[in-house]
């Protein structure tokens, strides 16, 4: 049950289109910065698959310049 | 109880979510996620946003807390401050959330028999009291002493001074400002005869050039440094760092210019050599507004007890000046400070060129330095040469790193020299200050005591026989600690400690009293600008907590000089601050009227006629200039600001054969100086939860040392063992380790050497020698 933490980096001017289309994904949490280019992101997925789905997936997003892990926690369900 | 998986689930992505801002923090100072924010706000809460300065650092940004039902449940920047306009740092957001830490001290405690006994505070007073009064019988007025902090409040810091300068009539009192600025204070005492930036931050958004010496201020002053990375993107303004460690400011500047420790003296010499050798000084200025001065050399360190140092300055002639400075031609400075000869005339152009204007910012890389108060002299000669100074944009600039070590140690006067206004070898300012606090002239004593290095080499001693410690951790923060800890639990002083969090310090106490935080007691702070920031209490401290300057009161009362503190519990901080301001009556250091301080953001002084004064020593703005010209440094008495010819001189102690590495210590972005505050801030806590060794990669190669790997820091004074970082957070040059001092559980300071500038007393945390061991 992977939790991770990332700064998701904008391609310039697409901060907006990034942040809906994280949402869009799903199992993702974004909060975007007021004041700078980058949105704090966090991942929880149910198992490592398909947290390198997600990943693979965000990472295709042309909205995409930057991920950068943050953090990585693996929660047990119980 | 223990939590649902859900609960825990959330936490952790509560957690996982903090940890990324956090991140995001370092690297970009000052960014704000208002929405997270507004998240933790409960959907109906009424919330009545109370406004007050920062308790952190000496930024001194705006807040405004979110009060709920008496609890405080949110911060944000406050955009009405002038400082931070909104803003504010990753420690800045999560402040509040230390006051709700399980160990909190809620009730006093007294050491009976070797434990800790929960004792009702009034009892705990009385205790404290009759211990100080039978010193005082036994021993003498001066074998009791106060140490307090940068981070009292105004109030509570005049109060100390009152208590024992004016009531005991000691001198012993002095304060862990001393350990942080002493050598700004010195430094611009001996140039311009008066303390404190004669600029302010606005200068920011004027100046074309700003030069860091010795200062990662992405890291200590986030929010200032995030002012500076928007006029660089606005404007174009270039940052230089001038540094020793490779750091996240270095990495966000234009350039990153590193030199050997120590060198910085050589290096500002080589700037001022060719200043005048490409005539750029500002000669109308020179002539009209500055003096020539020359003070003793080779004064020593003053590593042994007792060291006294006395500075003759004598004056020189501009000819004089340039013929000492041959000895500092970049060629020459290149070959020791491993600066290249192109970068010490690139800096030079940077100063000298009449087209450009550049703020000089420093900390503690320029303060905590054997010769603290000549470095802060060279780049004042610098400014002075070029006459880039009290213009906007155009100055040197020391920043503190306490909240109010402006305002309450160095304006209030919490050291051993000082008094309210002025100092206490002055017959007229000690004339004053009796007359204000209603003493007998002769009650205060005209000779300084003990500096902070020198009050604990005392204890250690057995000639201070009580000690009373408020806000501040000397046994995490002093150097050499490995001797004033066992200094500290010898029998000989009764040591008390007034705090909100057990600590170290308050390990070795015999009575701890439970300490208000600072928005549960009304206030002021100083900030790095002259700006004066009131609040109000926000509210109710838990359990039997209270304000640090009361506690003095009831003591005193206890004591038996009530008389000299008539003032109500209820509005005591008003009464106080209203008798201070008499201190400091005048155009030169007039402070506002409370009832501005209540509606306005801080205000800076000189006040004048309802104005901030923001560029001091300048008749443009300045009211108490009154040479007719236009410039004035009034702080001196002819009216003239001094360049000194300071040398050169090597540290104390270099690495060598036996321990080849120079040790630097430091701050990290997350914690605040000892960490009692921030390493109770679980997002904090997490991100930086120890401390570590920074090497250079080269180094921990030679070593065979992988990253994380435990090692042991050895010194001739002790050793600290810590997991070696390579290539993470800063990059030391090689033969240099760094490690923050945040971490009591991993006392670096234990390997510090406990030497000082002779003029300033402030030890040197930057440079001692030491070796590197396996754990």
């Amino acid at each position: 049950m992977p939790i991770k933490s990332y700064l998701a980096h904008p391609v310039p001017g697409k901060k907006k289109e990034l942040m809906e289309a994280l949402i869009r994904l799903g199992q993702c949490e974004v909060v975007p910065a007021e004041n700078q280019d980058v949105l704090a992101l966090v991942t929880d997925t149910p198992d490592e698959q398909s947290e390198e789905l997600l990943r693979e997936k965000i990472e295709a997003l042309d909205s995409l310049k930057l991920l950068s892990l943050v953090s990585g926690f693996n929660v047990s369900q119980n | 109880m223990k939590k649902s998986p859900i609960d825990r689930r959330n936490f952790i992505k509560k957690m996982a979510m903090l940890s990324a801002m956090t991140a995001a923090a370092s690297m970009f100072p000052g960014i704000v996620f208002a929405s997270e924010q507004e998240k933790g706000i409960p959907k109906d809460a009424n919330l009545d946003w109370k406004k007050g300065p920062c308790r952190f650092c000496g930024v001194g940004c705006g807040i405004l807390v979110g009060v709920e039902n008496g609890k405080p449940v949110a911060v944000k920047g406050d955009p009405n401050s002038k400082v931070n306009k909104g803003l504010l740092c990753v420690k800045g957001y999560h402040q509040t959330m230390c006051i709700q830490s399980k160990d909190r001290l809620e009730h006093a405690l007294v050491k009976k028999n070797g434990r800790y006994v929960k004792t009702p505070l009034n009892e705990a007073l009385d205790i404290v009291a009759n211990k100080m009064k039978e010193t005082i019988a036994a021993h003498g007025k001066d074998s009791v002493a106060m140490y307090t902090s940068g981070q009292s409040t105004i109030p509570e810091g005049y109060i100390a001074s009152k208590f024992m300068k004016g009531a005991i009539g000691t001198n012993n009192l002095d304060c862990n400002a001393r350990l942080c600025m002493a050598s700004a204070v010195t430094g611009f005492m001996t140039s311009f005869g008066a303390d404190e930036p004669m600029g302010c931050y606005e200068d920011i958004d004027h100046a074309d050039y700003f030069v860091t010496w010795g200062n990662n201020m992405a890291e200590m002053h986030p929010v200032l440094f995030s002012r500076m990375l928007e006029q660089k993107t606005k404007r174009g303004a270039k940052i230089i760092d001038f540094a020793t460690r490779t750091t996240r400011s270095s990495t966000a500047s234009d350039r990153s210019i590193l030199f050997e420790p120590q060198t910085d003296l050589a290096v500002a010499n080589a700037i001022c050599y060719e200043i005048i050798k490409n005539g750029w000084v500002n000669k109308s200025f020179v002539e009209k507004h500055c003096t020539f001065s020359k003070g003793l050399t080779n004064m020593g360190y003053g590593l042994e007890d007792h060291y006294e140092f006395t500075d003759k300055p004598e004056q020189i002639d501009f000819e004089a000046y340039k013929e000492f400075l041959k000895d500092y031609s970049p060629e020459k400075v290149s070959k020791y400070s491993k600066v290249s000869v192109k970068d010490i005339k690139y800096l030079a152009w940077i100063y000298g060129n009449p087209n450009t204007k550049v703020v000089s910012y420093w900390c503690m890389g320029m303060n905590q330095h054997t010769r603290g108060t000549w470095i802060n002299n060279l780049v004042y000669n610098i400014h002075l040469l070029t006459g880039k100074i009290s213009q906007p944009g155009n100055g040197p600039f020391s920043l503190t790193g306490q909240p109010s070590a402006c305002g309450t140690a160095r304006e209030v006067g919490t050291f051993t020299h000082k008094l309210p206004k002025g100092v206490v070898t002055s017959e007229e300012n000690r004339r004053l200050a009796a007359k204000i606090w209603k003493v007998p002239y002769e009650r205060i004593p005209s000779k300084p005591t003990y500096h902070a290095t020198e009050m604990f080499r005392a204890v250690d001693r057995g000639d201070i026989k009580f000690i009373w410690t408020q806000a501040t951790n000397p046994l995490v923060s002093l150097p050499k600690t490995g001797r004033y800890r066992p200094g500290m639990q010898k029998d000989s002083c009764f040591v008390v400690v007034s705090d909100v969090f057990p600590t170290p310090t308050s390990d070795v106490a015999d009575v701890i009293l439970p300490a208000s935080w600072h928005i549960e007691k009304g206030g002021l702070y100083g900030n790095s600008e002259r700006r004066t920031q009131y609040w109000e209490k926000m509210v109710e401290g838990p359990g039997e907590t209270m304000a640090d300057a009361w506690m003095f009161i009831e003591v005193a009362k206890r004591m038996g000089y009530g008389d000299l503190f008539p003032y109500s519990k209820e509005n005591h901080v008003e009464e106080i601050y209203n008798e201070y301001i008499q201190f400091h009556e005048g155009n030169k250091h007039g402070m506002a009227p409370l009832e501005v301080l209540k509606k306005e953001s801080g205000v800076i002084w000189p006040y004048v006629d309802g104005k901030s004064t923001q560029w001091r020593y300048n008749a443009k703005y300045d009211p108490a200039c009154s040479n007719g010209e236009d410039f004035h440094f009034y702080g001196n008495p002819d009216g003239k600001a001094v360049i000194w010819q300071r040398p050169f001189e090597d540290a104390p102690e270099k690495p060598d054969e036996e321990y080849p590495f120079w040790l630097n210590t430091g701050r990290v972005i997350e914690h605040w100086h000892t960490g009692s505050m921030t390493r109770r801030i679980p997002v904090l806590h997490q991100a930086m939860p120890h401390a570590y060794a920074e090497f250079h990669p080269e180094d921990a190669k030679a070593l065979g040392i992988r990253n994380g790997e435990n090692i042991k820091i050895v010194s001739r004074r002790g050793s600290c063992t810590l997991p070696a970082s390579i290539n993470e957070r800063g990059l030391p040059t090689r033969g240099q380790v760094f490690v923050p001092f945040f971490d009591e559980n991993m006392l670096i300071n234990d390997v510090t050497l406990d030497a000082f500038c002779p003029i300033s007393k402030e030890p040197d945390y930057k440079k001692c020698a030491v070796k590197v061991v396996k754990a």
